[in-house]
This record gives C-alpha cells, structure tokens and sequence, in this order.
C-alpha cells in the first residue's frame, strides 16, 4: 500500500494561530460517522463560520488558496484529541504536507500512518513562508523531505523531522501494518514472555 | 536519557524489535476500543484481508455517543444507531468482548477497565482515545492512538512508536482543604504549558501522589496528555494492589502474590535516571479554574485573570483570542463569573469518590441549584451509578435541583444530545475548555473540579468551595 513520499510540491495555504486543537480542526459532530469520506467539507467549520460572521474569511474559504496542497501552521498544531478525523478531514480537503513550527505528537502520528509528512521549521521561517503566501497565493512550495528544506521564491528553509518517520516516508514504510504483521511471530514470543498474558501462573 | 524508571522498564519488556524505519515494535497487553474511533480501522481491516490474532486483548465499550436520557434502541439519533451497529457487527465479526448499556459493565472507556481490573501495572495500553493516559495511575504505560494504529493494534497487537523522554514531576506536601486532584493537574498544566511535555512520558511522584486514592491519580493521569504528554504515570504501590485486589479481572490466589511481587519489581527504581525533574509544592496550590481556551489557562479561584504580557509573546495571540472567545477581561475575577451550565462527570471526574465530594459539598451547602443553570451529573460508568445509588447521592443531588443521568462522555464533548447553546457557559469536571468543545461553536467552558462545579451550580457563578466547606466545618465544631 505504501508509497515513497519525497518531494512534494505545490500551491501553499497559511493558517496561522498556535494551539489550534483537533475540535477546532473537525467538530465532534462530525466525528458521528463510520467513515472518513465526505469529511474534507467540514474542516474548520466552527472557525469558518465565525470568521463569515465576522466579515471575514477563514484561509480555507479564502479563493485565493482553493486547491493548494500545502498547509502552513503555527506551533503545537492538532492537540486535543487523537480523533483521525481531524487529519483525514484535512487531508480529504486536498492538504498532502504539513508545514509548521511543532505539532501535537498524537496528530503527527496519525498523520504519519496516513502519509502525510509534517515537518517542523523555526518560528521566523514560518512567519516569512506565512508572509510570502498571502503576498503571492500563486507561489509554489517546495517541501523536499530528502533534503530536508523548504524551497519557495528564491528561499529555501531548512525543515525538519524526526528520523525514524523521515526514513518511514522516505523508504514508502510510512504505512506500519505490513511491517508490523509480518513480525507477528516475534511478537507472540515476546507476548508469551509477559507475566501477565500468562496470567502470572 | 532515562534509565531504570517505570517507563524503561515496561518499554523495554513489551518492546518487540526495532523496525526498519528505526522505531520500535511495541506490544500492547490491553487495547480498548469505542465506537467513534474503531468503524474505520474495521473497515481497513477488512479492506486488506487481516485478521485480529490477539481478540481477548481487545475490550470494547460504547461511551461517546450514548444518550444519557433515554437509553431505548434504536437511538433517536440515526446517525448514532448506526455508529451502535457497527460497532456491535465488528465486535461479533471478530470474537471481541462489548460492554453494552444495560450489561451493568458499560461506561466511559477509561472508567470501565480500571474498575473491572483490566488495566494492570506493568501494562502498555492503547485506546483510540487521548484520554488513555488515565490508566497510567496503576504503573500501565498507556497511549492515546489514531484510527490507523486502532487497525494496527488490531492486526498485530503492536504498534510502531518511537521511545519517549520521561519528566518526573515531583509534587510534595498536603492539599488544602478544598483542593483536590484536579486542582493539582490544572496546577501544573499552568506551569508546564499546554505543549511543555512534548515527547515526554510524565512521571508523578512525591509525598503528595503517594497520598492520593487510585480515583484521584487517574485523574491527575487523565490531564497528562493537556500538558503536551503522550502519557502520564504513577508508580504502583499498596494503594494501587488494595484497589485491585478482589476486582473481576485481577490476579487471585497464588497468582496475585506472585503479581505484587512482579507489580513492585517494574516501578522505577531509587537508580531511576530522568531526562527532567520538575518540583511542585501542594501547599501552594489553590482551587483552580481556568478562564480561557487551553487547559493550561488555569488560575486560582482567588486571582484575577491574567495580562497578556505575563505570557510568553509567542503565546500573545491565543490570549487575545481567549480574551475575545471568552469574553472576560485581564484583571478581571475569576470568581463571581456567572454560569449557565453546570457538568459533573467524564473520564477526569466521573467516578465514585469525586460524585461524593460533590454531594457532600451540595449537602453542606443546602441550597437548590440557581435558577439561571441547568446542572447535572453524568455518572462515568452503570457501576459508578449504581453504587452512587446505593449510597443514595442521586437523592441528594436530584433534592438540590440537578438531573440525574446514565452513564456516558456526556457533555465532555456533546456527541449526544447533552450540549452547550450558543453562547452558554459551563462550569465543567471535565477537560477541555477548547472553542465549541461543548456542542456549541460559542460555547465557553470552565474547567474546575467536582467540587467546585457543585458550588457554581448552587450559587449560580463561580464561587471558592472553601468558603461553605469552612462554613460546615465551623458548624459542624459549634
Ligand atoms: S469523557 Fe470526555 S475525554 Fe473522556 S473519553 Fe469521553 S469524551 Fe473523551
């Protein structure tokens, strides 16, 4: 199922504010279903809606970011709950890489297994890539997992992951199950060596 | 890097091997299951043909969207029913045991299995749910998991996970009266930030832990994961095996000695090495509440809400929004802040013991909610109610003006039908005081515990529980 995931490029969408938590990202109400599909519609409803009140527009109901593929955050991005909801939301809205200064480590997870790359840049390169989207919507961002950089204009950023998840998405592993049941008789040793699968006997 | 902590041990026993990617293969002795986030990871199992190896270290329950008022199938809510269904023909499909309302066994995931002695010291547990780190007030290293490890665990009862730091947050001292477990994780949330514990496992240890009952370290646990933490622990000791001796699930006769034995081996160490210590004072703490849209927007019920340049600069825009969102000033009280709603229940203080606190402080007061607010109180589990019954707390409550529910998340997050309208505030035992957490896009929550919710309901705003608790003690004296 897996598949490398190396170089991503493509039109780039800002959204900015720090701790912005997976009930903003999808409300519970949504999380009423037994599937993902049709989620990408409600992502940042409650946001959205408040923003129109408002006058305003949410960057996602923002034309000028219709069918980007990028998505730049602030930091601690998707704490909250481990709903996969709030992930599959985004990426069923069109978003194949995330971009910001750190992510809740539950919402990274989730966003691994899914493979969708998040990876981390200072908080000064953010706000120039936050900057450099909203002054050209039509940019094109370059998020290059091998080299570890950001490239957009004339700039490159350096961007980070951890290791382990990199070299997941790098080799197409990012996707664990296979991996993990074609191990399955190491893990019944390991499990019968457990004293309480043995029921302590 | 860590070594010899409860943490490394248990890790270290339940790890499988290192994967390719260069994380490691890690084995889960109980993985529980709800019905909003396993439809999915049937549905991908099922997709690609795998099988469940492991059934009967799979439990599952119905918890989120469950009505807590009329219980009768099928739900009102069709979109609820068919979450119910699906979650039945999954469990059935694939020989899992399912805790149904009505089985005396049903409630908030994180409830049931501590009560049922599932959840054991020594564990690894995931659960598609954040709040997971609960379980680690008996010595389990516990994970909160997305709808893709859900299927992994599923498929292989292992998931890929890279080792965490371990931060023990050493807190001594004795509580005050009228501060509780809850006042404690919202204490240190306030120190700690919202994302501080960020590849962290936290340890709580120190006089004050020690001294807490099991129901108030799972609530100290349950929070771990609003500081940043993917978990949170305590180390098993003789409160922990006297919780568990005798619980339907728990190790007897000679087996349970030799899993004290076991049990006691797997805490950390007096070698214990940590990445990080962090030192709290209990003495210092005060009921606390939080006045913004984080959990670790939290401020003693006697302090004024905070300015903005007391925060970090990075932090300035989410204050300002919280000010906006919540509609309430730096400098302004906390306490006197009017409530709507006032919430008793969840997974941080759905149980027994903080069911009776609040009856107790409802009884020394001896008023009748206000007539402004609608309180009530959702107990965690059919166990936890019907033990409240027997004790005859749903009297006391229901005299006082509150409603009585079943058992459920409830308003934690309104998946059923409890929620916020429009603009309401709450007064809340549970976790989160996200924007539209409640059920309304503009409703607003105030986290505090049991206690103090009790006290808001009957005042009709945000009051310090200490001042009827002293009130009864001085009368209780004369
Ligand atoms: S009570 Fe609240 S936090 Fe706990 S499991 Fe239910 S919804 Fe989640």
């Amino acid at each position: 199922m897996s598949s490398i995931v190396s170089t991503i490029a493509g039109r780039a969408v800002p959204l900015r504010g720090n701790d912005i938590d997976t009930d903003r990202i999808i409300p519970a109400r949504y999380l009423r279903c037994v599937t993902f599909d049709g989620l990408g519609q409600f992502a940042f409803e409650d946001d959205r809606t408040q923003l129109r009140a408002q006058g305003k527009t949410h960057p996602f109901d923002d034309p000028r970011f219709a069918g980007a593929s990028v998505l730049v955050v602030s930091s601690n991005f998707g704490c909250g709950s481990s709903r996969e909801h709030a992930p599959q939301a985004i990426a069923k809205w069109g978003i194949t890489v995330i971009v910001g200064i750190s992510f809740s480590e539950i919402f990274f997870g989730n966003c691994v297994a899914m493979g969708v790359p998040c990876l981390r840049a200072s908080a000064v390169d953010i706000e120039s890539l936050h900057d450099a989207i909203e002054r050209d919507p039509a940019c094109e961002v370059t998020v290059d997992l091998s080299k570890n950089e950001i490239r957009f204009g004339a700039r490159a950023i350096p961007a980070t992951m951890a290791d382990g998840p990199r070299k997941q998405f790098l080799t197409g592993q990012w996707d664990a199950v296979g991996e993990l049941v074609s191990g399955i008789t190491a893990v019944r040793g390991t499990a019968a060596g457990l004293p309480y699968v043995r029921k302590f006997a | 890097m860590s070594s010899r902590t409860l943490f490394d041990k248990v890790w270290d026993l339940h790890a499988v091997r290192a994967l390719p990617s260069g994380q490691t293969q890690l084995f889960i002795g109980l993985h529980l299951i709800h019905e909003v986030t396993s439809p999915q990871a049937f549905a991908m199992l099922r997709e690609r043909g795998l099988k469940v190896p492991f059934p009967e270290r799979t439990v599952a329950t119905v918890d989120h969207i469950v009505p807590t008022e009329d219980q009768s199938r099928p739900y009102a809510d069709t979109l609820a029913e068919e979450m119910m269904v699906a979650i039945e023909t999954n469990c059935r499909e694939f020989g899992i045991r399912l805790f149904q309302p009505g089985s005396g066994k049903q409630g908030v995931v994180h409830i049931i299995a501590p009560e049922q002695g599932l959840t054991l010291p020594g564990m690894t547990v995931a659960c598609g749910d954040s709040h997971t780190a609960t379980h680690g007030a008996f010595g389990a290293i516990a994970f909160g998991i997305g709808t893709s490890q859900v299927r992994d665990v599923l498929a292989s009862q292992t998931l890929s996970m890279s080792r965490l730091k371990v931060r023990k947050i050493q807190v001594d001292g004795a509580l005050r009266p009228g501060v509780y477990a809850k006042d404690l994780i919202l204490h240190v949330l306030r120190h700690l930030t919202a994302k501080g514990g960020v590849g962290f496992a936290y340890e709580f240890a120190g006089s004050t832990i020690d001294a807490l009952s099991m129901e108030e370290r799972m609530t100290v646990c349950n929070m771990a994961i609003e500081g940043g933490a993917r978990c949170g622990y305590v180390n098993p000791d003789q409160i922990t095996f006297d919780y568990l001796k005798g619980r339907e699930h728990a190790p007897t006769g000679a087996a349970w000695e030799r899993a004290v034995a076991w049990w006691k081996q797997v805490a950390s160490g007096a070698d214990a090495v940590f990445d990080d210590v962090r030192t709290f004072t209990a003495e210092e703490i005060e009921p606390t509440v939080t006045w913004g849209i984080s959990p670790d927007h939290g401020i003693g019920v006697g302090e004024t809400i905070p300015a903005r340049d007391s925060f970090a600069k990075e932090e300035w825009a989410t204050i300002d929004e919280a000010y906006q969102y919540m509609d309430l000033k730096a400098g302004s009280r906390i306490a006197g802040v009017p409530i709507d709603v006032a919430f008793i229940g969840s997974c941080t203080n759905g149980r027994l013991s903080d069911l009776r606190e609040a009856a107790r402080v409802v009884g020394a007061h001896g008023g009748t909610v206000a007539k402004t607010v609608k309180a009530f109180v959702v107990p965690g589990s059919e166990a936890v109610k019907v033990a409240a019954e027997a004790e005859g707390l749903d009297k006391i409550f229901t005299a006082h003006g509150f409603e009585w529910r079943n058992a459920g998340c409830s308003m934690c997050l309104a998946m059923n039908p409890d929620k916020l309208i429009g603009r309401q505030i709450s007064a809340s035992s549970s976790n989160r005081n996200f924007k539209g957490r409640q059920g309304s896009p503009a409703g607003r929550t105030l986290l505090m515990s049991p206690a103090m919710v009790a006290i808001a309901a009957l005042e009709g705003r945000v009051t310090d529980v200490r001042t009827v608790l002293q009130r009864s003690a001085a009368s209780s004296k004369s």
